[in-house]
């Protein structure tokens, strides 16, 4: 799960990295009465998890309130490239010094988390990366040993950052390292990390992304949502059980297991379609799951035409033949739907569905057949 | 031979008592696996159909000899589940649980690594098949039998699906082994691949890939420099958009990284031959066995 920046500020400041002060915003009004609060100047942020916010014109600086008022209205509602901005986070304005680059990365080749420190902040750090690959300090720390005082001070002067700031550029590092570890983080990212005229060190924009996995365990992260970044169809899936993500084309997939129904989707793209989702209906999958699946598939007014991918190790393919019947039953489908059934029960499945006399219902029998058929219907649909 | 699991070995089962912890363990039995015992603390002193059931990993490698052990707990206990199986002596682990917290992978992981004693494999994973010898886990054994392709995957069900046209064309398998689709998995493809470059039975490798990480990209590597079998590969999810995880908590396009064209094409300059469908693959491997037969 990505944080927006003020999520990720509010477990940093939990931590101890400073932050500069801010307020929440979802109205006019409300960015204002902060914006007064915190006193001018202050920055008025658009907060929606993408980059190149500042570019598309969703962070200024506003000088008094009626700059306030008119910063908010322009960005409330403001779309940055294809999210909506519903929130707004109000903080006061930083002098800047030295703009830094701070990160605690999952490194899922080494198997290690990975510290990054640079002194070229405020850019594409992947751009960094590539044109000046020695400007980004590197270290990886042993999860066992845990973040030590030496590690922070070997980053801070390879880095080479101004010495004057070694010990609290450390200092920081170690906390980001904690809160990575303490709230099951997969990356937290601070970029600019900034020194200020006054040599304070300060994050001036956090990007937290949490483990979906640990999420049980920490109830309050659990809680922070992103309205912007809600698709209903994926927010249905989800209510469901379902492993579902959104894709932009018109032909509705259903599989069983992550990589074959990423295969499927390749195959089928392949074959000269477009996949409308993604949807692993899971191992020993039951017929009301799949009648549950096949809603939400059609909840997307795209879709022109439906796949089943199955094939059958812990699933049955009876039990997917008795969800799709039961689904016709219950929801009377438009569409067409393209069903291959394969591995265990295929033959009770197929005779199944046979005897069903589902109306538009295409029974194939392998793989590659199924996607060209998929093809050419949502192509004549 | 094969690799991994045999006759050898003897298997406990940590979760034998739960629904799906017991439904497998007696499938695995069925299939000829010494299924030796099972672990569910307080339930100890119990059976499962026949199967002793200990409170403790210790107690089961004590009183049974077994040296496999295979976790089916919970996702929230399953990282203390492997580090106790480790602890006990188990020299392989093969953990199905799907959904462990990344940083719990993380410290399992490295605690097995620094202690050298043991093999993970998985988490996320369908475990491990060697046709005719045993069975670990929850593949579906009927649809391989015995033969000379060693197969290696992230994936279960792409696993099934491959497999089986290879099975379809008269050609069965060495050992199947699913290393899961997870962040942090206790074997990468070069552990595996290595293990089937020494393993006499295997004459081809198939390996099964996706998006995400970069273990396709180090084995593309490894390949080049220690395999001399032939090897062929399937990458799955070129039309995955990037920041998603598709289904698998590793299987997600980071940035520009981890693409499935990108591992493609390491592979295909290390000189391994990548399917453009699971079909393909299958096409590909039977041929080379063909023209080696």
């Amino acid at each position: 799960m990505d944080l927006l920046e003020y999520q990720g500020k509010q477990v940093f400041a939990r931590h101890g990295v400073p932050v500069p002060s801010g307020r929440h915003a979802q109205t006019v009004d409300e960015a204002a009465a902060a914006a007064d609060d915190i006193g001018y100047p202050c920055v008025i942020k658009a907060q929606v998890q993408i980059g190149g916010r500042g570019k598309a014109g969703g962070i200024k600086v506003a000088q008094n309130r009626n700059e306030a008022l008119e910063h908010a209205q322009a960005i409330l509602g403001m779309d940055i490239r294809g999210l909506t901005v519903h929130e707004l986070w109000v903080e006061g304005a930083s002098e800047i010094a030295s703009e830094y680059y701070a990160s605690v990365v999952f490194d899922r080749s080494a198997k290690a988390p990975l510290v990054m420190l640079s002194t070229k902040g405020g850019m594409d750090i992947e751009e960094v990366a590539d044109s000046d690959p020695d400007a980004i300090a590197r270290l990886h720390v042993d999860p066992l040993l845990g973040f030590q005082e030496f590690h922070g001070r070997r980053l801070a002067f390879e880095a080479r950052v101004d010495d004057d700031v070694v010990r609290p550029v450390g200092a920081m590092l170690a906390k980001l390292y904690d809160l990575f570890v303490a709230e099951e983080a997969t990356l937290v990212e601070v970029n600019p990390l900034i020194v200020t005229p006054e040599r304070d060190v300060r994050a001036l924009d956090a990007k937290v992304t949490l483990d979906d996995n640990a999420l049980f365990r920490h109830p309050d992260n659990a809680e922070l949502r992103d309205p912007s970044n809600e698709d209903p169809q994926e927010r249905m899936a989800k209510e469901r059980g379902l492993t579902f993500v959104k894709l932009d084309g018109d032909i509705g997939i259903l599989g069983n297991g992550a990589g074959l129904v990423m295969s499927t989707l390749d195959v089928v793209a392949q074959a000269g379609g477009s996949p409308a989702n993604f949807l692993d209906a899971g191992g020993g999958s039951k017929a009301e799951a799949i009648t549950s699946a096949v809603e939400v598939i059609l909840s997307n007014p795209s879709v022109k035409a439906v796949l089943f991918n199955i094939f059958g190790g812990i699933t049955r393919c009876d039990e997917v033949a008795r969800g799709l019947i039961e689904a016709f039953d219950q929801i009377n489908p438009t569409v067409p739907f393209v069903v291959r059934l394969d591995g265990t029960n295929d033959v009770e499945g197929r005779k199944l569905l046979a005897e069903a006399q589902l109306p538009n219902v295409f029974a194939e029998s392998t793989m590659d057949g199924a996607a060209q058929k998929v093809v050419e219907l949502a192509a004549s649909a | 031979m094969s690799i991994l699991v045999d006759s050898n070995t003897k298997l406990v089962v940590s979760g034998i008592t739960g629904r799906e912890g017991t439904f497998h363990s007696l499938r695995n039995r069925d299939y000829g696996t010494q299924v030796v015992a099972g672990v569910t603390p307080g339930k100890g002193g119990q059976d499962v159909e026949g199967i002793p059931v200990f409170n403790t990993f210790h107690d089961a490698v004590a009183s049974t000899g077994a040296n496999t052990a295979m976790i089916f707990v919970p996702p929230r206990f399953a990282a203390d589940s492997i580090l106790e199986a480790e602890d006990a002596g188990a020299s392989l682990i093969i953990a199905i649980t799907e959904g462990i917290p990344a940083h719990d992978e993380l410290r399992a992981f490295n605690v097995i690594k620094k202690n050298g004693r043991a093999r993970l494999i998985g988490p996320n994973c369908p475990g491990i098949l060697s046709p005719g010898k045993a069975n670990v886990g929850i593949i579906p054994a009927a649809f391989f039998k015995e033969g000379n392709v060693g197969v290696v995957s992230r994936s279960g069900t792409l696993t099934y699906q491959i497999g089986n046209v290879i099975a379809q064309q008269g050609f069965g398998n060495s050992t199947i082994v699913g290393i899961g689709g997870d962040p942090v998995p206790g074997s990468d493809f070069i552990d595996i691949i290595g293990l089937f470059q020494d393993d006499p039975e295997t004459e081809l490798i198939v390996m099964c890939g996706e998006i995400g990480g970069d273990a396709e990209e180090r084995a593309a590597e490894f390949i080049a420099e220690n395999v001399t079998k032939p090897v062929v590969a399937y990458i799955a999810g070129f039309t995955a958009p990037p920041g998603k995880t598709m289904g698998h908590a590793g299987a997600i396009v980071s940035g520009s990284r981890g693409t499935a064209k990108a591992k493609a094409e390491a592979l295909e300059s290390r000189g391994v031959r990548v399917g453009r469908t699971p079909t393909e693959v299958a096409e590909l491997a039977a041929s080379l066995l063909g023209a080696a037969a």
